[in-house]
């Protein structure tokens, strides 16, 4: 089935983040308060990784697995929207702990007080979607 | 029997992983993704998860083809199956601990959680369906959750979309969503959770 190759992108990518402790409160709460290079070190090696590998793609003009040429999307250049919203999510996200890929993760580990987390992020987005034209982007 | 070289790369699986692991993968992961013709970002699937519940009914942000984003809910599910499969069969010789540094430690006894040096558990207490009953358990799960996803949506990406698959594609709208990711999180651990643990 071709779909089912999504699930062993995230099965890799579960296992990635539990095993490396990214999934913890308490790597996030040590991170925030700069007191270790892990998480930093995380962030940066998949970053410089990222970086290399997309510069490839990039100047090779390689193809996915569909024949077409890979593509990346520019980002809108309006700042307002990342500040804020990047700050309100950074509050969010070193209040809980988890920020999404960790919450699956840990829902998927036998947590599952985190359904609420879940419906509580659903409710955001959908709460975000309501006020969208209101908001500064 | 179980080959020898298939339990040794279990046990090899099983141990804690150093950054210098954990953060190739992690781009190994969106190489992977990209060749799929797809782009990694696990907080759209909130917007899709919204979506498929009918949202687009309330606000045109919602109006759109979610099902062509199903591959994606996959990817969630993956990494939910991916965090049984680690709690479950890939546990190391000391159980499922974060290695958190002695300082990390001293200031979690600041805030009145008494552990020691080498035993922290990877995940905390407070996510238990108990801790709802308490101020802080609302303030973490609930709260926590509603402004992740706030301001996921309204910075256009959490952690894989912009740290991660921004920075990598050098967009400057993901760097400065990454250093706001960082000033709420800085004014949330330094000035907050005094308040909130106490």
């Amino acid at each position: 089935m071709k779909m089912s190759r999504f699930i062993f992108v995230g099965i890799l990518f579960g296992l990635t983040l539990y095993k490396s402790e990214a999934v913890s409160w308490f790597r996030i709460y040590e991170m925030f308060n700069f007191q270790s290079f892990h998480m930093y070190g995380i962030i940066l090696s998949a970053i410089a990784a990222g970086i290399i590998g997309v510069q490839i793609i990039k100047r090779n003009h390689l193809k996915s697995i569909e024949g077409e040429e890979i593509q990346f999307h520019d980002k809108d250049k309006t700042y307002p929207r990342y500040i804020i919203g990047g700050f309100i999510f950074g509050l969010g996200w070193a209040l809980a702990g988890v920020c999404p890929g960790p919450m699956f993760i840990l829902l998927g580990s036998g947590y599952t007080v985190l359904i609420v987390f879940l419906a509580s992020a659903m409710l955001g987005t959908f709460v975000y979607g309501l006020l969208r034209k209101k908001l500064p982007h | 029997m179980v080959p020898q070289f298939l339990l040794d790369l279990k046990d090899w699986i099983s141990q804690p992983w150093p950054w210098y692991v954990g953060g190739p993968m992690i781009a190994i992961i969106m190489f992977i993704l990209l060749w799929f013709g797809r782009e990694f970002g696990i907080s759209a699937n909130f917007r899709v998860m919204c979506a498929a519940d009918g949202a687009g009914e309330f606000a045109d942000f919602f109006k759109f083809d979610w099902s062509s984003q199903g591959w994606n809910l996959l990817v969630a599910l993956g990494a939910m199956f991916g965090g049984y499969l680690a709690s479950h069969y890939f546990i190391p010789n000391d159980g499922d601990m974060a290695h958190v540094s002695a300082a990390t430690v001293a200031s979690l006894q600041n805030l009145g959680m008494d552990y020691q040096v080498g035993h922290v558990p990877l995940v905390p207490e407070f996510y238990s369906w108990e801790a709802l009953f308490s101020l802080q358990g609302i303030l973490v799960i609930v709260v926590g959750g509603f402004l992740v996803g706030f301001g996921a949506r309204y910075a256009g990406g959490c952690t894989s979309g912009h740290a991660i698959s921004g920075i990598s594609a050098l967009q400057l709208p993901s760097m400065v969503a990454v250093v706001g990711f960082f000033m709420g999180g800085l004014v949330m651990i330094h000035f907050l959770y005094p308040l909130i643990f106490k």
